[in-house]
């Protein structure tokens, strides 16, 4: 076994006493070692995996990601800027260990695939030091006193601070007569053996679009069914919604040829019928029943976290696949001092102005989410908080206009992470980096200033400012710019206007 | 909340969609999303753009309008809709008293939402007209 799957020494981390325990090795475990590392938090690292990389050790089933990496834009890769262009690196400080993933990708796609998602978590391990104990499964929780016990296949971890990066790749069923008879996404066979057979998909989401793109060639008839209407990413100008990647089953549909039917309706029922299957459904529009035979029958309904016996312990879960519910800092919104990290955080929905979501489900946004974490679990926990820089008053404008420009993680994590800068009696104005929107806006009364970049229904991007002043807090919004360049004079006079009082200009 | 079921069944018990068939209810279920709050935690923000729709499903909340406890709200309830109706920031926060379980609705679906399902709307109005009654006698 190479050094590269192993991530460091054999072996390491053996049952016992540490601070903080993570349960996971895909990017959201490694990003937070890292993290916690850099702050010189000591931490075991735990995996069932035999490698580093989560779920990108199976899937996508198609393997190739939806998420890109665009090697040759106007940034160096080994700066901070060029993350906005790459959303699978993991974060690191030092310049040689930034944009891995432009290392590994062969250059067939800006896209990369699933292999070497997988080799550039386990490179980002290998160099950078973060270490797994491999093999080891976490089995059962419970308390004893203030701490934490971890039951695992290696033996007993008690720690201060347990960290669940398990991510959401759990195959998840909405409960329906004869649903146990359907295969789940994570069962799909090799697209070939499809062919000339009529595949019904419950779901219409990305996971249902991806198979059906890849059925294209080979299915007899392809049926997409769910209760609502299909949404596309370039129509809800979001993340929500199927990427343009996967649309092609959509317009075969829309023109009306090529086999493919989508359908909002709900499964009423799946039943053998002979060798094949028999899928009743009911219309969402009242209109009626439609029966459909097919070949093969597939959930394309989700994942969910495997979580095991957390519930037990108390903690509370939110919505259709039963997430943990977290706070605006990740933490169980039930059980104190028990964090979650990685694509878990989708659970953590922050503010979700104007209705658009974090993009916390995906490795681009919740990579940030984990420095942030390692940080708050330092200084709540442990007490150490590095101090920070300050800045001169005349700095703030230009300061504030090139984060909101440039900075990868307000971009990543619209209306989700800001800016922060907090006016401290002692030292001045202070920049107390990115933290998330919601813990600025319900924590803390001092003068501050969050600064973050939003986007509504109608697709504008636009820079959104929360001034605390005295205890009141209100927003300065900025206009949108056809460039996405807010350096302009207009927005310096703006945010002189806004801010003028606070900075004494 | 465990199961699709359980959802529609628990949406089918609310009184603002009580006219509503199963399959509606279904579909319904799709576009709401579930959300909840720790005790204390706020949810609707006075003076904050980009605001959404909600329906307690369990839990307690309290509206506070200038440090005060104007309203409490609880299993069935709605809040949100007005700021979202009017397209202004809201003019109370609201906030948790107890862990709170809520369905939400962007703001921005919530007139698509409504013209689709005319008889919730009828419902909210409804709820509406007896919020301004009652308004009006704790005045007279």
């Amino acid at each position: 076994m190479s050094a590269e799957r192993l991530g460091g020494d054999e072996r390491p981390f053996p049952p016992g006493e540490y601070p903080v325990v993570i349960v996971g090795s895909g990017p959201g475990g490694l990003q937070l070692s890292y993290s916690l590392m850099r702050l010189g938090i000591e931490h075991a690292v735990i995996s069932s995996d035999e490698s580093a990389g989560g779920m990108f050790r199976r899937w996508p089933f198609f393997q190739r990601l939806l998420s890109w990496t665009k090697p040759y834009v106007q940034f160096e890769r080994t700066t901070r800027e060029f993350e906005r262009y790459d959303w699978n690196s993991l974060l690191a400080d030092e310049p040689q260990h930034r944009g891995l993933m432009t290392e590994i990708m062969d250059g067939t796609s800006n896209y990369p695939s699933r292999p070497e998602m997988e080799r550039s978590l386990a490179r980002f391990a290998e160099r950078t030091g973060v270490r797994v104990r491999f093999g080891c499964t976490w089995l059962e929780t419970r308390r004893d006193g203030e701490r934490f016990v971890l039951v695992t296949s290696d033996g007993e971890y008690r720690c201060a601070v347990p960290v669940f990066a398990v991510g959401v790749a759990q195959p998840w069923r909405p409960s329906m007569q004869g649903i146990e008879l359907a295969a789940h996404y994570a069962d799909t066979r090799p697209a070939n053996t499809y062919a000339g057979r009529r595949i019904f998909i419950i779901g219409k989401e990305n996971s249902a679009f991806e198979l059906a793109t890849g059925f294209l060639p080979w299915a007899r008839q392809l049926v997409l069914a769910s209760p609502t209407p299909t949404k596309l990413s370039i129509t809800t100008n979001s993340l929500v919604g199927v990427r343009a990647r996967y649309v092609q089953p959509y317009e075969d549909h829309v023109i009306g040829g090529g086999g493919v039917i989508l359908l909002n309706a709900s499964i009423e029922s799946i039943e053998r019928n002979g060798d094949c299957y028999r899928v009743r459904t009911k219309r969402s529009d009242g209109s009626g029943e439609l029966v459909f035979d097919a070949d093969d029958v597939i959930a394309a309904t989700g994942f969910t976290a495997p979580v095991r016996d957390l519930a037990a312990l108390g903690v509370a879960t939110v919505g259709r696949n039963r997430l943990p519910a977290q706070t605006a800092l990740w933490e169980s919104a039930s059980v104190p001092s028990l964090y979650f990290a990685g694509t878990i955080h989708q659970a953590s929905p922050g503010l979700r102005k104007h209705g658009m979501p974090s993009n916390s489900g995906g490795v681009n946004g919740h990579r940030y989410n984990g420095r942030i974490l390692a940080r708050h679990i330092a200084r709540h926990h442990f007490g150490v908080d590095p101090e920070r820089a300050t800045l001169r008053a005349p700095d703030v404008i230009p300061f504030l206009l090139r984060e909101l420009t440039n900075g990868p993680e307000l971009w990543h994590q619209k209306a989700y992470l800001a800016r922060i800068l907090r006016f401290d009696a002692g030292r001045g104005i202070v920049d107390d980096g990115v933290w998330p929107l919601m813990h600025f806006l319900d924590s803390g009364s001092g003068d501050a200033i969050a600064a973050t970049v939003e986007e509504n229904a109608a697709g504008d991007i636009y820079p959104c400012l929360y001034v605390r002043r005295g205890g009141d807090v209100h927003e300065v919004l900025l206009p949108p710019n056809p460039l996405l360049d807010y350096r302009t004079a207009d927005n310096e006079r703006l945010l002189a206007e806004a801010l003028g009082p606070l900075l004494s200009l | 909340m465990a199961t699709q079921e359980e959802v529609v069944d628990t949406l089918a018990s609310l009184s603002i969609f009580a006219d509503l068939t199963r399959p509606e209810l279904e579909h319904i279920a799709h576009e709401l999303d579930e959300q909840y709050f720790p005790q204390d935690q706020r949810v609707l923000r006075q003076g904050l753009s980009g605001s959404a729709f909600y329906i307690v499903l369990e839990g307690e909340a309290a509206a506070i309008a200038s440090g005060e406890r104007v309203n409490t709200l609880a299993r069935g309830d709605f809040f949100g809709e007005i700021s979202v109706l009017l397209g202004e920031p809201p003019t109370a926060d609201v906030i948790a008293v107890r862990p709170l379980r809520c369905l939400v609705l962007a703001g921005e679906r919530l007139e698509p939402f409504l013209v689709e399902h005319p008889r919730v709307a009828f419902r909210i109005l409804q709820a509406e007209a007896r919020k301004l009654r009652n308004a009006t006698r704790r005045k007279s």
